[in-house]
């Protein structure tokens, strides 16, 4: 039955009647890519000769961890087997959107690119906290929603429970909800004329002038950055020159088109279609998502709303493990920041860790793919410092510090502390709401609200600082919660609070890279485990090494390593002299790992296992 | 001779040496170690390259038989005086270690001599050496070593106290080294060695300083005193392992060098490696000297090291499979590595800094420099010295020695 429908429209010539846009909203592991290649196959855009598991999903990362970095727009032909439309060719762009709470604007410009949604929501799961936060998203959009339970084959699936679920979330009936199964395409057709049918199409002037959102900017190494582009009016054609309405800079369209999937060039984009232009520039920053794209002449004087610029919630030092490939780190951020607009960084020196850089995320999954690029894309070592946030110091005499880097805190009469502050939602069945309510308490969280999505199913709010959240909050969640609650958090301003700034000192010098900003009633627990992790990690020197944590001047905890008193082989004869200058020779190599802190040697290993939580660091082996 | 044999490249069949090996040759004393491969029992904590008689049934036959071991060994040495060409040297130094030599008739080590004696010629002060087992010598053996020419042995004493030597797997009582140190006296031995080992679990302070006063009693002109290294495979290793006896801290091991330096320097003996001690520059043992300061010594036996001119080489372990080539006239070498200046200049370093001349200054470079000028600071390098451009490990610096070397070698 599959097979492309006869008549296809092609694109800037297609009624807009004809068009639906929509995106799927998602948690991870809830089966987006694999209902998005089921239409590849379905639509009969994707032979079953060229098929792989998450066409879509380009980067290893993504296919890996099972989540999608960036958007991806394809255009699918489809003639509706029932209902109205039944049988007339009509055009469906689906837009991948990212699922995880770090690219919330992300998510917010692919939904504004739309004009319905599919709720895509495991059947044995129910929905998770961050599906919803995207699900009110688009509801404020006033997106079309279309509620699908994915996995109904699978023999934990509940789907009377869920559907009923989804129902009161959205104010359907229970039977309005799909149920498909993603993996044995069962229900999938029903969903692509579901789409037709209610997904409104485009509305857009024809005749005005043009008027293109950027919902995702990729960089390709061989073609410079793909833009994709939601035309809202008039029309894009190839060849013209176009104006970026933020900055202001014009650029040729050296190509346009769409993705189907492949990227095939056209004549131009019509209103509501949705397509990607080339226009030679190298850096995603000049195409900025969320930006509005119009024709030089003649164009538009008043820019589509809801462009941000993103803005960096999570600072970490970065520093290459041996120090001779500083250069090589620079380069690879540069080559990584052509394709995210979102990573900031600036060169920063440690005396404990050397030269590196100071980079900027947008929350921890960011930081995790970075890093992870980054060490398997570029071959680096890293050492990254304690994620942190961004605090707002102001001093008595009124002057104001932006702090990034907690080494950078400043001395002296502070007035007040600022840190950012989020609302997180938390689902969870009901039965964790102690101990979850208990790990927010921990965390100097205020609860907002809770509310019963079903009997057994709660959403709990809260305000958290961001701080509490960035470190290992996840993880205890998990935990916690048998693995069953989902986390989204949106960050809603700041909040003064009682923060000091811990330094650790060895032997007498700050070692910058362990200097962290904490509340004061954390501050001693903090100094007390470093201080510990410290003494069993950095071995035994040729002298006594103190190891102390302060605030300020005033010592909170204290330890010493004690001086070694042997280091020496007994014997030295003749058979074993090779022996010994091989010893001597790796135990050299052992050496260059160490880096000096003052006159301590200290291991690269006491650097990663103090700078990484325990709970992530046994994650990740 | 430690039984784990380096990696190295492989060793030409005629066992010829390169071109530059001999260069310079007539400079360097020359020295030969002779291995006896052989042991009654295997010691829990030794790593060694012997066998018992039963660890050799079987696998070796008759070619690796204790009973015509001396002419086996008679051909590498009639092999070294092929290979080493014209080389007009006389033998410096002879060593027989072990293994335990004196399993074999005193005749045979004698034999051995001889032919080190044939081919190349002693030279007229020839230190001439064999480790000695406390059970296996007694006033005739020693007599007769004597009079085929040795004038130098060295009694594996380990300990005074019946505990430690069992831990230890040592048969032989206490007090019989003692009474070996004034048989050997008797037989007209000039230099007698103790060898002593310490921390070995199970033993305290007072056990440690009861070996000292009995080696020192029984008055020998030089003693070696080693912290017991637990080598991995070997049976002690596998006990502690198991919990069944407990690992001595290094920190113990540091209290009982120093207990030895005092003990030691006390009764008249000064320290002249990080391990060895001698009433005087005629007790040192010139044979190790010739290790540590980078002379040409050939070692001829099974798993046996060689080292003539920057060419460092071993034979193959087994003393069936030693028995067999030399049998078929080829070398038993199983490898060897030719050093680089860095790598000379590098064991220079690590091999002289144990001395208590130490090395010369002029052979680091600007970082070791450096490090051995905190190294001064640190009081692990003699302040004086220093000054006349020598590195000499302090009392301190002979415990951290690895460490002050990892430094200087920058």
């Amino acid at each position: 039955m599959p097979a492309t429908p006869l008549h296809v429209p092609e694109p800037s010539r297609t009624d807009p009647a004809l068009l639906r846009n929509f995106c799927i909203i998602a948690h991870i592991d809830h089966g987006k890519s694999t209902l998005a290649d089921r239409m590849l196959q379905l639509t009969g855009v994707v032979d079953q000769r060229q098929m792989r598991a998450q066409y879509l999903d380009r980067m290893d990362i993504e296919r890996e961890r099972g989540i999608t970095i960036k958007s991806q727009a394809v255009r699918l032909p489809w003639a509706p087997t029932a209902g109205d439309g039944m049988g007339t060719t009509h055009v469906l762009n689906m837009i991948d959107t990212p699922g995880h709470v770090d690219f919330t604007y992300e998510v917010s410009r692919s939904l504004a690119a739309c004009e319905g949604t599919v709720l895509l929501v495991d059947a044995a799961q129910g929905i998770e906290a961050q599906t919803l936060a995207n699900l009110y998203l688009a509801m404020e959009n006033d997106l079309a929603i279309v509620p699908v339970l994915n996995k109904i084959d699978l023999p934990a699936a509940q789907p009377e429970k869920f559907s009923e679920e989804l129902a009161n979330l959205i104010g359907c009936q229970p039977e309005d909800v799909l149920k498909v199964s993603a993996k044995t395409g069962v229900g999938v057709d029903a969903l692509l004329d579901r789409v037709v049918r209610d997904v409104p199409a485009p509305v857009g002037v024809k005749d005005a002038p043009a008027r293109a959102m950027i919902f995702d900017s990729v960089y390709d190494s061989y073609r410079g950055v793909v833009t994709y582009v939601r035309v809202v009016d008039g029309q894009l054609n190839k060849r013209e020159r176009i104006r970026m309405m933020s900055t202001g800079a014009t650029h040729e369209l050296l190509e346009i088109g769409v993705s189907s999937p492949e990227m095939t060039s056209s004549d131009g984009l019509g209103v509501g279609e949705v397509g990607y232009i080339i226009t030679g520039v190298k850096d995603v920053r000049q195409s900025k998502v969320g930006d509005t794209i119009t024709s030089l002449h003649k164009g538009a004087t008043e820019a589509l709303g809801g462009y941000k610029d993103p803005k960096p919630m999570v600072f970490s030092g970065l520093y290459p493990v041996d120090g001779s490939e500083y250069p090589d780190l620079r380069e690879a951020l540069d080559k990584l920041q052509l394709n995210d607009a979102a990573l900031v960084y600036e060169p920063e020196t440690s005396a404990a860790l050397g030269f590196g850089f100071r980079v900027g995320f947008l929350g921890l999954l960011h930081l995790d793919v970075i890093r992870e690029r980054l060490e398997r894309e570029f071959g680096l070592d890293l050492i990254a410092t304690a994620p942190n946030v961004v605090y707002r110091v102001r001093m008595e005499d009124g002057s104001e510090h932006i702090v990034t880097n907690p080494s950078e805190f400043p001395e002296g009469k502070i007035s007040d502390v600022f840190e950012p502050v989020v609302r997180a939602t938390i689902l969870a069945p009901s039965e964790f709401i102690g101990a979850i309510m208990e790990l927010c308490q921990t965390r100097r969280g205020t609860l907002l609200g809770m509310d019963y999505l079903s009997e057994d199913r709660v959403e709990i709010r809260y305000t958290l600082p961001l701080a509490e959240i960035v470190f290992d909050f996840f993880d205890q969640l998990k935990s916690k919660t048998r693995g069953y609650a989902s986390l989204d958090y949106e960050p809603t301003g700041e909040q003064s609070a009682a923060l000091v700034k811990v330094d650790i000192l060895l032997h007498g010098d700050r070692v910058d890279a362990f200097s962290a900003v904490t509340h004061k009633d954390a501050a001693y627990a903090y100094g007390v485990r470093l201080v510990a992790k410290l003494r069993e990690l950095i071995p035994r020197q040729a002298f006594e090494i103190p190891i102390q944590a302060a605030i300020g001047s005033r010592v909170i905890s204290r330890e010493t390593i004690r001086a070694i008193r042997k280091d020496v082989l007994a014997k030295c004869y003749g058979g074993d002299i090779s022996r010994k200058r091989k010893l001597l020779e790796k135990q050299k190599e052992g050496k260059k790992r160490m880096k000096m802190v003052g006159s301590v040697e200290v291991p690269q290993e006491a650097f990663i296992a103090v700078l990484s939580s325990d709970d992530s660091a046994s994650k990740k082996k | 001779m430690p039984s784990v044999l380096p990696d190295g490249e492989p060793m030409p069949e005629d066992g010829a040496l390169p071109p530059d090996a001999l260069r310079g040759a007539g400079e360097r004393p020359l020295g030969f170690y002779l291995h006896v491969p052989y042991c009654a029992t295997r010691c829990g904590y030794c790593d060694f390259n012997t066998y018992t008689a039963t660890e050799l049934r079987g696998s070796g036959g008759a070619l690796a038989s204790r009973d015509n071991y001396a002419a086996t060994l008679e051909e590498e040495v009639r092999l070294a005086r092929k290979v080493l060409g014209d080389d007009p040297r006389p033998v410096r130094t002879v060593f027989v270690g072990g293994g335990t030599p004196t399993l074999l008739p005193a005749a045979d080590l004698v034999r051995m001599l001889g032919a080190v004696r044939e081919e190349f010629g002693l030279a007229d002060d020839c230190e001439v050496t064999t480790e000695a087992n406390p059970e296996s010598v007694d006033p005739a053996y020693l007599s007769e070593l004597r009079e085929g020419g040795f004038n130098r042995v060295s009694f594996g004493m380990q300990s005074a106290r019946p505990h430690v030597l069992k831990i230890l797997d040592r048969t032989h009582t206490p007090g019989r080294p003692e009474a070996c140190v004034a048989e050997a006296r008797a037989a007209g031995f000039d230099h007698v060695n103790l060898d002593l080992i310490y921390g070995t679990p199970g033993e305290s302070d007072a056990d440690w300083q009861a070996s000292l006063d009995a080696a020192i009693g029984a008055g020998p002109d030089h003693v070696s005193a080693y912290a017991l290294i637990v080598e991995e495979g070997t049976q002690l290793a596998r006990r502690i392992r198991r919990g069944e006896v407990p690992m001595t801290d290094d920190d113990v091991h540091a209290d009982r060098y120093l207990m030895t330096e005092t003990a030691l320097s006390g009764a008249g003996y000064s320290w002249y490696e990080v391990s060895n001690w001698a009433t005087s520059d005629a007790g040192r043992c010139l044979h190790n000297e010739l290790y540590w300061r980078g002379a040409d010594w050939w070692g001829a036996g099974p798993g046996a090291h060689s080292h003539v001119g920057g060419v460092r080489w071993w034979n193959v372990k087994h003393p069936g499979a030693y028995a067999q080539a030399l049998g078929d006239g080829r070398s038993p070498g199983a490898g060897r590595e030719v050093l680089s200046s860095e790598d000379r200049r590098v064991e220079r370093i690590l091999l002289e800094l144990r001395l208590v001349e130490g090395c010369e200054l002029s052979l680091l470079k600007p970082a070791g420099l450096v490090a051995a000028e905190q190294a001064v600071r640190g009081g692990l390098l003699e302040a004086g010295a220093y000054a006349q451009g020598r590195a000499v490990l302090t009392l301190r610096g002979r415990l951290l020695a690895d460490a002050v070397v990892r430094d200087l070698v920058d």
